[in-house]
């Protein structure tokens, strides 16, 4: 009896990092229904908010805590000639429509060519806003990528970023826990974003639904902030609700000293907290799963989501075996993207080259681009757009000098921004062309109507660059 | 109205170059906008929303869907194209989320219901469904067969009453403020 009775209480102590952070932050569980969570930091750009505001507007509403929130526009802005004004209209309004919203608010709002302005999950990291234990939100469900930090990040519905302005919380019913777990050590040129398209096209699209993943095991841990951001950033791509990585000294060592990271005493009472972030031995985890860092190579995607991924020495797969629905979804997919079951996607010509993106704009990605592409030149027909995901990032590439060395093997530097990510500015890829980008998502039209995207590593991107068909860094 | 394709993601559902609106109306008219329309603006004849013979406010697609973005106008989109519920074998989270907070009911059915359902419409293209949030059923009236589906009981409630989570959480003010202090 005694027995079972401490069994039952090292039961119900141990938890997991995710339990860790969520439940310091329920406000209140809702009988039958969901936990109203505390938001530490809100994240808002052009694209999901105005409607939310406007929602305050008719409620008579103030935000209620102005200092969590932080505003940029990143959607909608052009990457060229940042300085003019905008020139689509409806991308102008919305952009105007956020900085009066934040002026409105008392909202911190980085706007265009200001030297806090970048992409909204690119900005948080840099300015020391995204720190371990937080629970943080933003109208955009890349959000995940702040989880990098050991904080409960993830994208919300318009609604919701109403719910945050209002009141501070939101109403999410509680994820369940999923542990994956890359062990070993990673091969040369296999980088963190091969890991993350490895890992969903094992477990598809859906394989982390209603999940909140930790992602664990050697192979994560001996990874930059650069790359954990990566890691976490793809983990909606298998549908997970978001992806969050332990808090360790390579944490600590990059929010140290940043403009609103804690100082002092305040410091060393937040390190010490920080330091018990982490998965007790015994906790319980909904769902596992374990790969070896052996397995992984450089990775690319031959369909029209995530998970159709394949590394980059496979032939694209055969439908053989698959029926019905899978079997059509499969083949509408490869109609779409101009491939053929079963060949080589090794040296299948592309068009365009876009490195950038909350997934992989950050300074790291484009030294590596940078190395690779260092006294070689750039394929002729080959259009590459270099975006930086903020104006520190395009400012520390200047500063150590990437940009001659990218000028000399024939490419440009342009302006932060969402860019080709997502054709909502004018960088979008024309009908029928191939892009290799080493953004999340290749969905139908999502770099432009009928574009195709291949999604991969910077690496990949910068060896596809130069040779202008897909290439093995 | 029919859908059989898996992974409808939410580009699909409203392309991000129509997301450009700081007001919520009008999205309606770029459901599906690109699977919808030849070369921006002629109706694809091959659609299953442009063919006369297929109408009714429920959508029923493939599994996985919703994925992607949590672009809530996705779920606006539905809504104001005329659906009131989506039938799928699976959906995606956050667009699970962004359909009941505007009044889309998301209802998710077995593969094997799912695949029942699309046979009935193949045979019928007016073929009946009924859906009752009270008892959470949907029913092939072809067929007779019915499923249980399930909802948050406190989303169901919100639903049925049209409760509204904001409402909720501004009534909270001092609990919070309480919570902000520990």
């Amino acid at each position: 009896m005694q027995k079972a009775f401490r069994l039952k209480l090292i039961f119900m102590e141990a938890k997991t990092l995710f339990d860790k952070v969520w439940d310091a932050h329920v406000v209140k569980k809702v009988e039958g229904g969901p936990s109203v969570l505390y938001i530490d930091r809100h994240f808002i750009h052009e694209v999901t908010s105005p409607v939310a505001f406007l929602g305050l507007k008719n409620r008579g509403l103030k935000v209620a805590r102005p200092d969590q929130t932080t505003a940029t526009p990143d959607h909608n802005v052009p990457t060229t000639n940042q300085h003019l004004s905008i020139v689509d209209e409806l991308s102008r309004n919305q952009v105007e429509k956020l900085k009066t919203n934040c002026e409105e608010h008392g909202i911190t709002f980085h706007g265009l060519g200001t030297e806090g302005h970048g992409v909204v999950h690119i900005i948080g990291p840099e300015q020391g806003l995204t720190q371990p234990g937080m629970t943080i939100v933003c109208g955009d469900s890349h959000t995940s990528t702040h989880g990098a930090f050991g904080a409960v990040a993830f994208g919300i519905g318009t609604s919701e970023v109403e719910m945050v302005l209002a009141s501070q919380c939101i109403m999410q019913p509680k994820p369940k826990r999923m542990r994956i777990t890359v062990d070993g050590e990673l091969k040369p040129g296999v980088t963190a974003k091969d890991v993350a398209l490895y890992v969903i096209s094992k477990i598809s699209t859906s394989g982390g639904t209603g999940h909140f993943v930790e992602f664990a095991g050697s192979a994560i841990s001996s990874l930059t902030m650069e790359g954990r951001m990566t890691v976490c950033n793809m983990s909606i791509e298998c549908g997970a609700r978001g992806g969050l990585i332990a808090p360790d000294e390579t944490t600590f060592d990059y929010v140290k000293g940043r403009m609103y990271a804690p100082n002092g005493e305040d410091w060393d009472k937040a390190l010490a907290y920080w330091k018990t972030l982490k998965t007790d031995d015994d906790a319980v985890f909904d769902t596992e799963y374990n790969f070896d860092a052996a397995d992984i190579e450089p990775m690319i995607t031959y369909g029209t989501n995530p998970g159709m991924g394949i590394k980059i020495s496979e032939n694209i797969p055969t439908s053989d075996g698959l029926t019905g629905n899978d079997k059509k979804s499969f083949q509408k997919s490869l109609e779409y993207m101009g491939f053929n079951e079963g060949e080589p996607i090794l040296g299948k010509p592309i068009d365009f080259v876009f490195l950038g993106s909350c997934t992989n704009g950050r300074i790291e990605d484009f030294r590596t681009f940078t190395n690779y592409v260092k006294g070689k030149k750039k394929a002729e027909d080959v259009v590459a757009w270099l975006v930086p995901g903020s104006v520190a990032v395009e400012k520390q590439i200047r500063e150590e000098g990437l940009v001659e060395i990218l000028e000399d093997a024939g490419f440009e530097l342009r302006q932060p921004g969402c860019s080709a990510c997502l054709a909502m500015n004018p960088d979008k890829v024309p009908a029928g062309k191939y892009s290799v980008s080493t953004t999340n998502r290749n969905f139908e039209g999502r770099q432009g109507p009928k574009s195709r995207t291949l999604l991969a590593s910077p690496l990949v991107a910068a060896a596809c660059a130069l040779e202008g068909k897909v290439s093995l860094p | 109205m029919p859908l059989p394709i898996e992974n409808v993601d939410t580009d699909q559902i409203i392309p991000a170059r129509f997301l450009k609106a700081v007001e919520r109306k009008g999205f309606g008219d770029n459901l599906f906008r690109d699977w919808r329309y030849l070369d921006g603006e002629t109706p694809n004849p091959e659609f299953v929303m442009n063919k006369p013979e297929y109408s009714g406010s429920i959508l029923v697609a493939g599994k996985n869907f919703g994925s992607g973005s949590s672009r809530e106008h996705a779920a606006w989109a539905i809504y104001d194209g005329g659906f009131k519920v989506v039938v799928s074998s699976f959906f995606a989270d956050i667009f699970k989320g962004n359909a009941l907070n505007n009044g889309l009911l998301p209802v998710q059915v077995t593969p094997e219901f799912l695949e029942e359902i699309l046979e009935s419409i193949e045979n019928d293209n007016k073929a009946k469904f009924t859906v009752t949030l009270e008892n959470q059923t949907f029913t092939n009236d072809t067929t007779g067969n019915s499923i249980e589906f399930e909802i948050n009981p406190y989303k169901k409630t919100c639903l049925l009453n049209g409760y509204d989570d904001i409402d909720y959480l501004v009534n909270m003010k001092d609990e919070i403020e309480a919570y902000e202090q520990k």
